[in-house]
């Protein structure tokens, strides 16, 4: 039987794995996509809390992830096309004008 | 009922100056000298119309029912300590106020004449007016706290004024030993005020005499002593008492007309008011009456002694003025509270008149104060002159001007209820007093004239609205003394309601005739006058048939002469004894414990701390990935913390 | 039935997402990421949620996936791996910490989870309207102000990508 702590072990361990992507990759593109990864994790942990308590509030709460992942997808797209055209590069260590 | 709507006012009385300061204070600077002084003078002369409203209120009721409570507003309160704003009209608090607004209206008048070419007109007479209003206060509240208010604020307008001319470096000086000096005596006076709480719980007038009247404390208690001493304290700082005289003198860099009003006719006077306000107090006290009058006749005394020789126009009155509050001081520590009182009155007329005198002395020779360079100026300045005479006889203690009758008064008082060696100290002041003033008339207005050339060409009588302060001062000069001419006693029966709960002060004139074993009124007018002429001839030998006299003796007694000069060297003593210490242990803390310790600890503490930070910038890499890192780590702390929590 | 679809699906998860974080190629990494989403959708046709499962498949994995796809295409990264790393020294620490995570969350659900009050969409209720029509009619009603946000938020991110985008 399939309880609910099976859910969450996976969305537990699909998200660590984002966390360690995004610390470990140089590509920003990749980053944003383990970003995603971990969006996706939360939600499957919502389905399935939603489904064993018999709700539909974690599935609209889905739905509303998925629009602000769309939303950040573009935005955060855009950002690294504009940056590429001014650094020629993806990488995220090449781009650290942000310090002292 | 009509004497209770005209007591009533009382708080207008206190309204009027405080609302020109403010007006002069805020705005002056744009308005026309004119503006500035009609609403200076029109509001002092305003405060000294309701006060002649609210005295002749006072005298509609009868005598024993003359004291007056108008609670203003509940002004602090803090557990068992509760001080309201209210104001007490009794004869001593309105007679007090009659002088200041009275004399205070005159003196407004002659500085306008007087400070006319002066770039801070609008200043002056912005502080002038809060001089009266803090001084009314002094002498219109009805419990210490208010009466401290008063204090200290006059103290700061005395400051204030004089170093009015704060660009002249000896005016800012003397301003700050002003200052300094009475903040020495203040901090008896706040220490007497706190002790008063202490024992009574209470610092209402009412309340305190009433509970020490009761009888609960006895005559020469311990407390009791204390609480004088310390008020006395007080009043030898702001009354220039030995041994916190040096102040005055050096007071006299301010404008003439602020010398007359604060350091001759009213604020010097203010510890004379209080010791005759705690009456009950000190009558409680033998000892502390015993160090008023000794206080007194030693200050009476040698003050006279200094003032013998000095060359300042004005220093002579300020000394003069010292050796006069003396006797007050004497008056009161023998229980002549009604004496003292009396004095302090004409001595406000004569001396004020005295003091705006050598003000239009000094006006017409165009700021010279030294008699070595006068002489002669009688014929140029009459008025002047005739004015200045009458308050020369008037201090002398001529009958029958006004300083005769109390300081005759002092006299018998002080030989009836003190020793004779009160009366022969006081005498022997009285004899200086009427020789300094008449040399000091004799050089000024007599003799040959010694005026520089150039200031010679510019000498001239003062304006109108300064001549006729001075006459109105004469005319009370003159007749001020009836006031208390024996026999009629119209001062003591006034003052009476106020000094009858203590012992043995009389309360009329059938009383003094049953307490004098040993002095005759009569016989003693005769005496003080004839004190008065030797003084006065011995003056007239030296500087008028015998101009070289003076000198010769000054050579023969070359040693006094100069301690006289020097002022018994008590500045340079003074120096040596507080102020120098004071200021070694100052630059020691200033250069050991403030820069090294204090700064060092504060710079080290920011400088380490500037460091920390700089080297702790550096995790601030600018790598995105770096700071995810920080986070998930903070993360990971949060959920590990709530893991081991289960 | 629906254990042995949930283990195979999870190991698929799993290991494209391992592939995910260490593949070099970033079009590879794109295509193990589809291969993510779309074995969660299959989760959440188990767990009932089918409306869901059709937009993660439409929107996520077609909309989303093909836009990282073009941008990866259009700047012409695909073989290039990065060159500069000056954080090395992260990798060892970003695992340990990933481990310690995974680790903290076990200890949490050894104890009970806290389950909440249950609710009253239960799978047979909902079998019996529609997921469909349920997630419809709470969006239009108790969910209005959200949704009408989520389109500004959108709107606003379209003019957005836009404005960064658009060459000066």
């Amino acid at each position: 039987m399939i309880t609910v702590t099976h859910y969450i072990v996976l969305s537990a361990i699909l998200f660590t794995l984002g966390v360690v992507g995004v610390l470990i990759r140089r590509n920003a593109i990749v980053v944003f996509m383990c970003i995603e990864l971990m969006l996706n994790a939360v939600n499957l942990s919502f389905v399935a809390f939603a489904h064993y308590l018999h709700s539909m509030n974690g599935q609209l709460f889905v739905f509303f992830t998925m629009t602000v992942a769309a939303a950040e997808a573009a935005v955060g797209l855009a950002i690294i096309v504009a940056v590429f055209r001014n650094k020629e590069t993806v990488n995220i260590d090449d781009i650290n004008i942000m310090k002292w | 009922m009509v004497e209770h709507s005209m007591l009533n006012l009382v708080a207008l009385i206190l309204l009027f100056p405080i609302l020109g300061t403010a007006v002069n204070g805020l705005v002056g600077k744009r308005l026309k000298k004119e503006t500035v002084s009609y609403i200076a003078c029109g509001s002092v002369g305003l405060s000294f119309f309701t006060a002649t409203l609210v005295f002749s209120g006072l005298l509609l009721l009868p005598p024993h029912e003359r004291l007056f409570e108008k609670q203003l507003f509940s002004w602090i309160e803090s557990g068992s300590f509760k001080a309201a704003a209210g104001l007490q009209v009794d004869p001593l608090s309105i007679l007090l106020t009659l002088i200041i607004t009275g004399i205070g209206l005159l003196i407004h008048i002659y500085s306008i004449g007087y400070m006319h070419e002066d770039k801070g007109y609008h200043r002056y007479f912005c502080y002038l007016n809060l001089f009266t209003f803090s001084m009314l206060l002094l002498v219109l509240g009805n419990n210490f706290l208010l009466m401290f208010i008063g204090w200290e604020a006059v103290g700061l307008c005395s400051y204030l004024l004089i170093g009015f001319w704060f660009e002249k470096k000896s005016a800012s000086d003397a301003a700050k030993k002003a200052f300094i000096v009475n903040r020495v005596g203040d901090f008896g006076f706040a220490l007497g005020i706190m002790l008063i709480f202490l024992t009574f719980h209470t610092i209402d007038y009412t309340e305190v005499f009433h509970a020490a009247s009761q009888g609960n404390f006895p005559v020469g208690s311990f407390t009791i002593t204390m609480i004088t001493l310390l008020l006395f304290v007080g009043a030898t700082g702001k009354s220039a008492q030995i041994p916190l005289y040096t102040w005055l003198p050096d007071a006299m860099e301010g404008p003439t007309p602020v010398s007359a009003l604060i350091h001759a006719a009213t604020m010097v006077t203010a510890g004379v008011y209080m010791i005759a306000r705690c009456n009950v107090l000190y009558m409680l006290s033998p000892l502390t009456m015993t160090v008023v009058a000794s206080i007194g006749a030693a200050t009476a005394l040698f003050a006279a002694s200094i003032g013998l020789v000095q060359n300042d126009i004005k220093r002579v009155l300020a000394y003069s003025t010292v050796s006069q509050l003396g006797y007050m001081f004497l008056a009161c520590g023998v229980g002549a509270f009604t004496a003292g009182v009396f004095h302090l009155v004409t001595h406000a007329f004569f001396k004020a008149l005295l003091f705006l005198g050598s003000g239009s002395v000094i006006h017409a020779l165009s700021g010279e104060m030294d008699v070595r360079k006068m002489g002669g100026l009688r014929h140029h300045i009459p008025v002047t002159y005739k004015t200045f005479l009458i308050g020369t006889v008037a201090i002398a203690g001529i009958p029958p001007f006004a300083g005769f009758f109390s300081k005759d008064e002092i006299l018998l008082e002080s030989l009836t209820y003190g020793n004779l060696i009160y009366w022969s100290v006081a005498a022997v002041a009285s004899l200086f007093t009427a020789f300094y003033m008449f040399r000091l008339l004799f050089l000024t207005f007599h003799g040959k004239s010694r005026v520089e050339h150039h200031v010679m060409e510019h000498l001239h009588e003062s304006p109108k609205n300064m001549t006729i302060p001075l006459i109105v001062l004469a005319g009370l000069s003159s007749i001020g003394g009836f006031l208390g001419i024996p026999g009629a006693h119209v001062m003591s029966t006034f003052l009476s309601p106020v000094f009858s709960a203590s012992g043995h002060t009389k309360v009329s004139g059938a009383e003094i005739s049953v307490h004098h074993g040993e002095g005759n009124p009569y016989l003693m007018m005769v005496v003080s006058t004839a004190i008065a002429l030797t003084g006065i001839f011995i003056a007239y030998q030296m500087y008028i048939k015998k101009p070289e006299l003076p000198k010769k003796l000054a050579e023969r007694f070359r040693f006094i002469y100069r301690v006289l000069l020097n002022k018994y060297y008590v500045d340079e003593i003074y120096t040596a004894l507080f102020v120098n210490p004071t200021r070694k242990i100052a630059v020691f803390f200033w250069k050991c414990v403030d820069i090294q310790i204090i700064d060092g600890s504060v710079n080290g503490i920011a400088r380490s701390i500037g460091w920390f930070s700089s080297n702790l910038r550096y995790l601030q890499t600018g790598y995105v990935r770096n700071y995810a890192f920080y986070i998930v780590v903070g993360c990971i702390f949060i959920i590990v913390l709530a893991a081991l929590g289960k | 039935m629906e254990a042995y679809l949930f283990y195979i699906m999870a190991a698929v998860a799993v290991v494209s997402a391992v592939y995910l974080i260490f593949e070099k190629n970033p079009v590879y990494s794109i295509l193990y990421l589809v291969m993510i989403l779309i074995s969660i959708a299959v989760l959440y046709l188990l767990l009932g949620a089918q409306f869901i499962a059709a937009v993660q498949i439409i929107v996520y994995a077609g909309a989303i996936m093909v836009l990282f796809l073009f941008v990866v295409m259009l700047l012409n990264l695909s073989a290039k791996e990065e060159l500069k790393d000056a954080l090395s020294f992260q990798k060892i620490p970003a695992i340990v910490m990933g481990i310690v995570l995974l680790s903290a969350i076990g200890i949490i659900l050894r104890s009970k989870i806290p389950l909440g009050k249950q609710g009253e969409y239960t799978s047979a209720y909902v079998h019996d309207v529609g997921n469909t029509q349920l997630i419809g009619k709470l969006l239009f009603t108790k969910y209005l102000l959200p949704f009408e946000i989520t389109s500004i938020l959108l709107f606003i991110a379209a003019i957005g990508a836009i404005i960064l985008a658009k060459r000066k």
